[in-house]
């Protein structure tokens, strides 16, 4: 990796207590050489933001599990704009919304809605890891 | 002699109310009205309508221990409103000027064109208010908007309320173009907090200091102690003082507030509207506790045409049983010649008809709304903007309540809808009558002596 390690804000959004994915995460990017910052479950769009102004970070991950992905993370795009993380990378990954639904559509919602990766249930870290490899320059 | 009495002045944009009232006794001892002069010398309708209050009081000799004035004439208070995210800090920016009492002529969101700013060179606003990004987060926008109203025709007062890490910047920018520049606190400080009484605060002294020489309301100043701020601002005043009470005087509590008039139809709630049942999770930009939106295309005059445009075709027609031919007629008529009323029993249903249909569409772009959200645990609940719905009262001013045979009528047309759940309006509030037409007029007293205007307030606002 480059000379500047890559800041990852890493958390569970909304009211979702999902706790064992996002430690698995945690340990997965901080194994890959990720600085992970993990602001951990019950998370507010807010929290994230924050916590990346703080650490100056490059990336937000969210996970969601509980199915309320969508209206979670509505908005949060915009709010990064007005903090001034015009750059930052948005990941998010999970059970993103209600049911069986088909996946281009999902996957299109949360583009739409201004996330750079959308990721489905049972994906493993690696995908996520080579992705940010690849976003960052790092490969 | 010095008598207890207080004058009151309302400069509005057609007509100057007057009101006095009596300190003593709580009571309002005499109202008059004479059309606005400003275009000449304001003091000419002034003292047409004192004329009528010393006719009124019995005296010439009158005077009075209070003489004080708020004004809409020549067009209110204009301003623009920019900011970021159109949703975020334009939303923030258009909520400070709205509750300082202004008209807003537009709201810009990201980097202003060329475009945008030569229309609001067009639009000749008095204040810009600039913000944009919390403290910390995005320079870039608000320095590009700055350098770009710098170079641009606008000789607005600019007023910074933005992230404060560049405020100053933005400032230097703006005084070396020659442009005059205020700062105060970031409107959106923080994302989840709304801070928008330091703006409101700085566009009244704007107001009072500028704006009122420069629409020649100075002229009156001989004669009243001072004109305190623009009519909107004393009304929410007013409103604000009924909703909270005083130290020693208790307050209604939570209040809506229905003003329709001619050109628009302001809507005033004074509410944390935070949700009345559980499970409802809230989204969006905090709200205002005193929260004033404007509709400038629900009014019944000046705005009548695009009043018909804005509601679904036939509803005028389905409420008042008119034809549409006859509907059409009218609101041509009433177009053309603003003070013209009623002449008989169809046209006075238009007329209701009109004012259901702002009192309607008006509540509900002001009211918060429910989202339904379905999730593995059943249905969830989004609330986005005040839950209005447990508000104890409704207050009725402007013309037409006033003035209707049943004012109850039109005020039921703001109440909450069983057809229409998922708009936040109240459900079964005590409906009030401002008969005397003194909201207005106690915001002003409530500068001087808040427990008297309240206590007059509270006597004056009929039960309907």
């Amino acid at each position: 990796m480059g000379d500047k390690k890559i800041t990852l804000v890493l958390g569970v959004i909304g009211a979702d207590v999902h706790a064992v994915g996002n430690r698995i995460l945690h340990y997965a990017l901080t194994e890959a050489g990720f600085n992970v910052i993990n602001i951990g479950v019950m998370a507010s769009q807010e929290e994230f933001i924050n916590a990346a102004i703080e650490t100056n970070a490059d990336c937000i991950m969210v996970s969601s599990l509980y199915g309320h992905g969508e209206i979670d993370c509505r908005g949060l795009r915009e709010k990064t704009i007005e903090a001034g993380l015009t750059n930052i990378k948005l990941y998010v990954g999970g059970n993103l919304v209600v049911g069986k639904q088909n996946w281009e559509e999902v996957e299109k919602k949360f583009l739409d809605m201004g996330f750079d990766r959308v990721y489905p249930p049972g994906t493993m870290p690696q995908e996520a890891i080579d992705d940010l490899k690849e976003d960052f320059g790092l490969k | 002699m010095k008598s207890n009495l207080a004058l009151l002045i309302d400069f509005g944009s057609t007509y100057t109310k007057v009101s006095a009232v009596d300190l003593a006794k709580e009571t309002v001892a005499a109202c008059a009205e004479a059309p606005t002069t400003v275009d000449t010398d304001i003091m000419h309708g002034l003292n047409a309508a004192l004329e009528e209050i010393y006719s009124q009081l019995g005296t010439k000799e009158a005077e009075f221990t209070y003489k004080l004035a708020c004004s809409s004439a020549a067009g209110g208070l204009r301003i623009v409103a920019i900011g970021l995210i159109r949703d975020l800090t334009v939303e923030a920016a258009k909520q400070a000027a709205l509750g300082a009492g202004a008209r807003v002529l537009g709201v810009y969101a990201h980097e202003l064109t060329i475009q945008e700013i030569n229309e609001i060179e067009g639009a000749k606003p008095e204040i810009v208010l600039l913000a944009g990004g919390t403290d910390g987060g995005n320079k870039e926008v608000i320095l590009h908007n700055a350098r770009m109203l710098a170079e641009s025709l606008i000789s607005a007062t600019i007023i910074v309320a933005g992230n404060k890490v560049v405020a100053d910047d933005a400032r230097q920018i703006l005084v070396k173009a020659g442009k005059e520049v205020l700062v105060t606190e970031n409107v959106l400080p923080e994302l989840d907090k709304l801070n928008v009484i330091p703006a409101r605060r700085l566009i009244r002294q704007v107001f009072l200091d500028k704006i009122v020489v420069a629409k020649g309301l100075n002229r009156a100043e001989s004669f009243v102690e001072r004109i305190l701020m623009p009519t909107p601002a004393a009304v929410l005043n007013a409103a604000h003082l009924l909703a909270k009470g005083t130290k020693g005087e208790q307050g209604l509590g939570d209040i809506l507030l229905l003003d329709i008039g001619g050109a628009t139809t302001d809507v005033h709630s004074l509410a944390q509207g935070l949700p009345t049942k559980s499970g409802i999770s809230l989204r969006g930009l905090p709200q205002p506790y005193a929260k004033r939106t404007v509709e400038g295309d629900l009014g019944m005059r000046v705005s009548a045409a695009a009043l018909y445009e804005t509601v679904p075709p036939g509803t005028l027609e389905g409420y008042s049983g008119a034809s549409a031919e006859r509907v059409q007629r009218y609101i041509e008529d009433i177009s053309k010649d603003y003070r013209k009323i009623p002449q008989d029993e169809e046209e006075m249903r238009i007329e209701t008809a009109m004012a259901v249909q702002c009192a309607q569409v008006a509540a509900s772009r002001h009211a918060g709304t429910l989202e339904v959200v379905w999730t593995p645990f059943g249905a969830s609940y989004v609330q986005h903007g005040k839950d209005l719905t447990e508000t104890p009262y409704l207050i009725g001013t402007g013309g037409v309540i006033v003035n209707h045979p049943q004012p109850k009528e039109i005020l039921q047309g703001a109440i909450f809808k069983d057809d229409d759940v998922t708009v936040l309006k109240p459900k079964d509030p005590t409906l009030l009558l401002d008969e005397k037409y003194i909201l207005a007029a106690m915001g002003l007293l409530a500068e001087v002596e808040p427990e008297l205007a309240l206590r007059i307030m509270k006597n004056h606002l009929i039960t309907l």
